[in-house]
């Protein structure tokens, strides 16, 4: 795909999700979701375009954490969940029975809604994900731990303790830790599931800022319930309603220019 | 106080705020006035008390410390004392009362000696004489200058029959045991003549003639054991003793403070140190120390991994339901089932039926002498093991469930399997929860006496669980424990007066056991934990 065309995309905000033109990363096609007998996700088909951040948003419920948790097949570990539909990265089909689920979750990183570092020093919680893939030289581990600090911006915070306890480090530190850590092994895509609804304003525009400098290397999606930080960090937005995918689009022309109702609804604060 | 203001007063919290420290202090004090008897008593018995000579009205001596001092019952409102006479030997019993009424004078002669021997406890008197035979060398005041100077002679002497008696011929009779098992074994193969059995029978005359040369050296050193002392007790007796009987000697009417604490610790490390001497009321108890951390150390290498496996299915791989939720209550109530019971299963499962089998497919030259179908060390730790596994189940499984699940998406999420997640991520995380599952195990393990005497715990073992011939460690050993021995020093002793410190000094010395354990293991937990500084666990 030609980088004009690319450019022609993001800036025309009247785009409409028909008519994203850029290389896609990620493509869902109706996909649905039962929890049990409940149905969490409807017929959602989309793509996600690579190395662009897309957003997902809705009110609490609407299955945003659900769709995201499907792309690394996070929901496999919930008991009773039925899946239909596929899912395609890379080219690769994530429900494929004979892919092997560590393979995608190696190239599909995640960050979590609450950090969640190891009970470790700095500096294994890095080095963890590149041990599990075998890396085994302290100089190579060396190479990562502090490539992926530097590119989560917490290198010069931490290079000083890398040897101390994850846990001591503040709660926007221990986030941008995760980010470090999802990034160590590489990945072609990171999930990232309201990665900032436990941090104060200054952690939150780090993290927002560091989003904008990974996505010229990463593809990122990430589910948020601010709306304000989906207009602020995500080239693309998605929202979602009752398990279902209202409208997906460039995401100046969905909030400047909805196309359905219940999209400028939620957008003006009418509900959510 | 009128209704309201009581209602007031019970609203304002302050009486519960009274009634809950009130309770907290009741039990403090408990525990305190427990520690201090045993301190008191435990701490007091080895030191060098004065000797006292008393001359009662009708002219009769009694020489020893006074141990106790009591009021007589009734309206008199006079007071007797106890005084340790010893010379058990020469009066029939230890200890005598007697009424302070009676007493015409008290006196702290300088020259009493109380002399601590290898057999009937303590002498006390004036030595008089050293003799080396029938002839006399020293008397008065040089004999025991002079008798100090052959003391190194008479302990070297004792050190050497000492190891003739157990090295020497010990490992022969162990040699000729060897021997004899195998002949049994090759008798049992229904071979009872040829070129291997001949070879055995030689090895067996040759170990003989070994046996009866070490006879004749030990009966010659003994012969050498010829010096002695006469002491002079109350009452115009007298009494020779060998040099070879005499443990130690004092005078503690000359010693000072200096010489009394010297002693005191001498005494103490003795205690911890030495075997025990007439059926277990004097000497040391090192073999009972011994037997107890074996125990709950084997027991813990037993117990920590079978408990934490356990507590890792139940809680990390087992369906949460009914059926796991029934497991963890009887897990639970395991706890609670007398001890006495895992004792009975004890005897009834491993010795009887494990031990029995084992004997019967490796050890059936040696029967009907069992080996390993009797209680011994092995069988204890087991069976302790089952007893504190529950502690270490549920401590393992609350610290499971106290992990954040967000520690263990992490890890999947970044493409680690189960087992990886569950090693290099849960199993560091819940360590800390491990340890204290340990301790309460360890603690639990080291004070229980019920199934330990139906499983393999003896009031006094030949030889330690642990020796220098293969296979070293000697897990079908029978061993002595502490809990054992306060049981039988001070309910069993044929002289509880005598026993009475003993079984104080043992408590204080369990205690100290379990404290000195708990505080490595605690050390270890706090270590783990500020490495990870992890949640509160």
């Amino acid at each position: 795909m030609p980088p004009a065309i690319q450019v022609a995309a993001s800036l025309n905000p009247h785009a409409s999700a028909a008519a994203i033109m850029e290389a896609p990363m990620v493509e869902i096609e109706q996909l649905a979701l039962w929890y049990g007998a409940k149905q969490a996700l409807k017929d959602i088909s989309m793509s996600v375009p690579k190395h662009r951040v897309t957003a997902y948003i809705g009110p609490s419920g609407c299955g945003k954490s659900t769709l995201l948790r499907c792309l690394n097949r996070m929901n496999d570990l919930v008991d009773g969940v039925r899946i239909t539909g596929t899912i395609r990265i890379g080219g690769t089909d994530v429900y494929d029975p004979a892919l092997d689920v560590t393979e995608l979750r190696k190239r599909v990183g995640m960050v979590f809604q609450k950090s969640n570092p190891f009970p470790k020093s700095v500096y294994e919680n890095i080095a963890y994900g590149p041990r599990i893939l075998g890396v085994k030289h302290r100089t190579d581990l060396d190479a990562i731990v502090e490539r992926s600090l530097r590119a989560a911006a917490l290198w010069d915070e931490v290079q000083d303790r890398l040897g101390d306890s994850a846990l001591g480090l503040s709660g926007g530190q221990q986030q941008r830790l995760c980010i470090a850590r999802a990034i160590a092994v590489e990945p072609d895509v990171l999930l990232m599931d309201e990665p900032c609804s436990a941090l104060d304003p200054i952690a939150t525009a780090k993290i927002e800022e560091l989003m904008l400098e990974l996505k010229n290397s990463y593809t990122i999606v990430i589910v948020t319930h601010n709306m304000q930080q989906a207009a602020r960090v995500s080239d693309y937005t998605g929202f979602l309603l009752l398990g279902e995918l209202v409208e997906f689009g460039i995401t100046r022309g969905l909030f400047t220019n909805p196309r359905d109702k219940r999209t400028e609804d939620y957008i003006t604060g009418r509900f959510g | 106080m009128s209704a309201a203001g009581a209602r007031k007063l019970w609203r304002s919290g302050e009486p519960f705020i009274w009634l809950t420290g009130g309770a907290l202090a009741l039990a403090l004090i408990m525990v305190a006035g427990l520690i201090g008897i045993i301190l008191v008593n435990a701490l007091g018995f080895f030191w060098p008390a004065t000797a006292v000579r008393v001359t009662l009205g009708d002219g009769k001596v009694l020489t020893g410390p006074i141990v106790e001092r009591e009021r007589i019952p009734g309206p008199s409102g006079q007071s007797r004392i106890k005084v340790r006479v010893a010379n058990r030997d020469l009066y029939g019993a230890d200890f005598v009362w007697v009424d302070e009424a009676q007493i015409a004078s008290r006196a702290t002669p300088a020259d009493v000696a109380v002399i601590e021997r290898t057999e009937w406890g303590l002498l006390i008197g004036t030595i008089t004489e050293l003799r080396d035979g029938e002839r006399v060398v020293a008397t008065g005041p040089a004999a025991w200058p002079e008798a100090v100077r052959r003391l190194p002679d008479a302990g070297r002497l004792r050190a050497e029959i000492r190891i003739v008696e157990r090295s020497d011929i010990g490992s022969i009779n162990h040699a000729q045991e060897r021997v004899r098992l195998q002949l049994r074994g090759l008798e049992l193969k229904g071979i009872t003549a040829g070129a291997e059995i001949d070879e055995l029978r030689a090895r067996m005359a040759a170990l003989q003639e070994r046996y009866q040369e070490q006879e004749a050296r030990l009966a010659a050193l003994r012969a050498r054991q010829t010096t002695s002392i006469v002491v002079a007790a109350d009452g115009g007796k007298s009494k020779a003793v060998p040099l070879a009987q005499i443990v130690d000697v004092s005078f503690p009417n000359q010693m000072g403070l200096g010489a009394k604490s010297l002693h005191y610790v001498t005494k103490v490390w003795e205690f911890i140190a030495d075997d025990p001497r007439e059926s277990n009321t004097e000497g040391g108890v090192f073999p009972a120390i011994y037997g107890t951390v074996m125990m709950v150390l084997i027991m813990s290498v037993l117990v920590t991994p079978l408990g934490v496996l356990a507590a890792f299915y139940l809680r990390e791989y087992a369906r949460q339901g009914t059926f796991v939720s029934a497991v963890r209550i009887a897990v639970n109530n395991l706890a609670g089932v007398p001890s006495i019971v895992f004792g009975v299963f004890g005897v009834g499962f491993f010795i009887y039926v494990v031990g029995g089998t084992i004997d019967r497919l490796f050890f059936a030259e040696a029967l009907p002498t069992p080996t390993f179908g009797t209680g011994g060390i092995l069988w204890a730790s087991l069976t302790l093991a089952l007893l504190t596994i529950p502690v270490v189940i549920v401590a393992t499984e609350e610290g499971l469930a106290a992990i954040p699940g967000g520690m263990r998406e992490a890890s999947l999420a970044l493409g680690a399997t189960k087992l990886e997640t569950t090693l290099r991520v849960v199993l560091p995380a819940v360590m800390p929860s491990i340890l204290t599952g340990l301790i309460l195990a360890m603690a639990r393990a080291a004070g229980e006496v019920a199934p330990l005497m139906l499983t393999g715990v003896v009031k006094l073992a030949p030889s330690l669980p642990i020796d220098g011939a293969w296979p070293f460690l000697h897990l079908d050993r029978k061993f002595m424990h502490l809990g054992f021995h306060i049981y039988d020093v001070g309910f069993q002793s044929p002289n509880v007066d005598a026993a009475r410190p003993m079984v104080f000094t043992t408590t204080l010395l369990l205690l100290t056991i379990v404290v000195l354990m708990n505080l490595f293991a605690i050390s270890l937990r706090n270590r783990l934990r500020r490495k990870y500084a992890a949640s509160a666990v």
